[in-house]
């Protein structure tokens, strides 16, 4: 009796989570899997087609990908540049500004400036990098930096060749300050003997961070990486601001795709089918970052 | 192996000394303690021999060579910390190995001489274990092991006992003292246990503020400290100290005041001089007041027993002469109580004086200023 009435509680106290997830989570989750088996106009499940949109998507939508030429193009490989670019520098720069910082009196001041970033939305970041990125010297930075130096304007957002490595140099701007934040804390703490017992040892500053620092923040790093290829398989807000996916669909990722198709060219259906490629993609990730935790949670 | 030499070495962090001038020769193979209460400077002084601090003023010598500018990992020195510092994410085998990678000895030697110094330390059968699997005395062991692997000149401890329970405590004392006799390195060790000095040390450097207060084997220490403090923190119990004013009773010196009244032993005639009415400090050990009838060599001060520590073979007793608490240590057969009356010698051989405002001790002055 008394088992029963702790499990009708324990279900009480989970109930209204439970519901909320499912209306707002599950539900919507099940109905775009739905949507994307089906043309989906308007909205609505008009005429199921199967996998036609998946098949559609992976094979004839060249700005979704595109495997003919190489190198590859499209927003799935679009994304893989942000994964590996964005992602890469993120936490190369976070560990080095964190662990020479470390080093530093004025260390507050440093990590102030780079955290700063993080407070302004991501459209503000898209307007202040498009200021910097203008083709027009007078107004943009860097080319007025390259006209002093005699170098003639580049059109870095409207150029196929650049405009991905602009974008993603001005979310690194943007994204870097919480590595450094994070990577900062953890390297505060390891307790300040390891490092001296290295010393002692032998290990010079190198071989310090190498052998001792690094494998000891290694679960930050971990979920960092994590948390931001999980941001980048997602990013949308930046892209949409700077190129509108442009030019020609260039700067196209995977959510601007699912942007594009659903509420600019209407195919809900085929848009739901990129949403559920995205979560697909996403999944096993978030699955490795919970992993990952636990097994931080077991060393402790 | 090699001798430590500090000549005149300062330490200030801003306006704070933390070592004041000291100089201090420790000899090859010598097993050196650093002993004094927190905050003395005798782990500043270690963490500069190992490196780890800067030295302001001064010049150290490791061997022949001065340090001063050496890089820790130049200086063939190993330490133990407090904390153990084992690097928790590697093996036992790999934290053992870590400074011979470091210095790139062929995996050979690494090996062989890793699982020697296992077995020396009795971790064998840990070899492939991780820090966090360890007891308290494993992780213990392992630190050393760390240390000893290395075949260091100088071997630095910094308090590694303070974490373990007294039981370990005394064994691995000994273990470190054994270790000590096997590897005949120099050792420097610091703590603040007076115990862990008395016992382990071949010479003991007391430090108090920043100062050296004095430098010798622990009898030296515990026969003839050279002032109130090294007195006071030499021994267990503590030494007890009673104010008293020179004074004549007759045709003899004394030492009184309102509880007893002492004769002046003669060693401390020449020192104390013919004035009366000088105030010293009166020192006697707790282990040297006898109950009993005294000879002529002895002084009787009567007390009161407040409370009665049985410790087996011993009774340590808080005694109340006059305004004065005192501590004695008697053997356990006696079987005093709490409020019995007590008359208890002091032998005039084990008594100390010391200068009531500079602290030192008029004895020491004595044979200090006739060397």
């Amino acid at each position: 009796m008394r088992r029963r009435v702790r499990r009708l509680q324990g279900f009480a106290f989970t109930a209204p989570a439970l519901v909320l997830m499912t209306v707002f989570l599950v539900a919507p989750m099940l109905f775009t899997i739905r949507l994307s088996l089906d043309t989906g106009r308007g909205f609505q499940l008009r005429e199921f087609i199967g996998l036609d949109n998946f098949v559609r998507l992976l094979t004839r939508d060249r700005l979704f990908l595109d495997l003919s030429d190489f190198p590859p193009s499209g927003a799935v490989f679009n994304n893989l540049l942000w994964i590996f670019l964005y992602v890469g520098l993120c936490v190369g720069l976070g560990l080095l500004i964190a662990v020479l910082a470390d080093r530093v009196r004025y260390e507050s001041i440093v990590k102030s400036i780079v955290f700063l970033p993080q407070a302004i939305s991501a459209t503000a970041v898209g307007v202040i990098w498009l200021l910097i990125y203008a083709p027009n010297a007078r107004v943009g930075l860097l080319n007025a930096g390259l006209g002093a130096v005699g170098v003639d304007p580049v059109s870095w957002i409207g150029s196929r060749d650049t405009v991905n490595y602009a974008i993603i140099v001005a979310a690194v701007w943007a994204g870097t300050g919480l590595a450094v934040v994070v990577f900062s804390a953890a390297i505060k703490s390891i307790p300040t003997d390891i490092i001296e017992a290295a010393r002692v040892d032998g290990a010079g500053p190198f071989q310090t961070f190498r052998h001792i620092t690094l494998p000891l923040i290694s679960l930050p790093v971990s979920v960092i990486t994590i948390t931001l290829i999980i941001g980048v398989i997602k990013v949308f807000d930046i892209v949409y601001i700077m190129s509108r996916g442009g030019p020609n669909g260039a700067s196209r990722v995977i959510a601007y795709s699912f942007f594009e198709e659903t509420f600019q060219a209407g195919k809900v259906g085929y848009g739901a089918a990129v949403a559920v490629l995205m979560v697909l993609l996403i999944v096993p990730i978030v699955a490795l970052n919970i992993r990952r935790f636990r097994a931080g949670e077991t060393v402790r | 192996m090699a001798t430590v030499t500090f000549d005149h070495v300062w330490k200030r962090f801003g306006d704070v000394v933390a070592v004041n001038d000291l100089s201090l020769d420790i000899q090859d193979e010598e097993f050196l303690v650093l002993v004094g209460p927190s905050g003395c400077g005798k782990t500043t002084s270690l963490r500069m021999i190992a490196g780890l601090e800067e030295i302001t003023e001064g010049t150290l010598k490791i061997g022949e060579r001065v340090v001063n500018d050496v890089p820790p990992k130049d200086r063939d020195v190993a330490m133990v910390f407090q904390s153990y510092a084992l690097y928790p994410h590697m093996t036992v085998y790999d934290n053992l190995a870590f400074g011979l990678k470091l210095r790139k000895v062929p995996k050979a030697e690494i090996d062989r001489r890793v699982r020697e110094a296992a077995k020396t330390i009795e971790l064998s059968d840990l070899l492939t274990r991780k820090p966090r699997q360890l007891s308290g005395g494993q992780r213990q062991r392992v630190a050393l092991g760390r240390a000893i692997v290395r075949e260091p000149a100088v071997f630095l401890m910094d308090e590694p006992l303070s974490n373990l329970d007294a039981k370990l405590r005394v064994q691995t004392r000994a273990e470190i003292a054994r270790l000590h006799q096997r590897l005949k390195t120099t050792i420097v060790y610091v703590t603040h246990d007076q115990v862990e000095a008395m016992t382990m040390g071949t010479r003991i450097a007391v430090m108090n503020f920043g100062l050296l207060q004095q430098v010798g084997t622990p009898q030296r220490l515990y026969e003839h400290p050279v002032n109130k403090f090294v007195a006071g923190f030499i021994g267990s119990p503590s030494m007890n100290f009673v104010q008293v004013t020179t004074g004549r009773e007759g045709d003899r010196a004394v030492l009184h005041d309102e509880a007893f009244t002492v004769p002046l032993p003669d060693r401390f005639r020449e020192a104390v001089g013919p004035t009366t009415g000088r105030s010293l400090t009166l020192g006697f050990r707790p282990e040297h007041l006898a109950i009993g009838p005294v000879g002529d060599n002895a002084a009787t001060v009567r007390t009161n027993v407040d409370v009665v520590e049985f410790l087996g073979n011993e009774e340590l007793l808080h005694l109340r002469a006059g305004h004065h608490d005192l501590v004695a240590v008697v053997d356990a057969r006696h079987r005093v109580r709490p409020g019995d009356v007590l008359d208890l010698g002091i032998p005039f051989d084990k008594v100390h004086l010391f200068d009531d405002e500079t602290g030192d001790s008029l004895a020491e002055v004595k044979a200090v200023s006739a060397a």
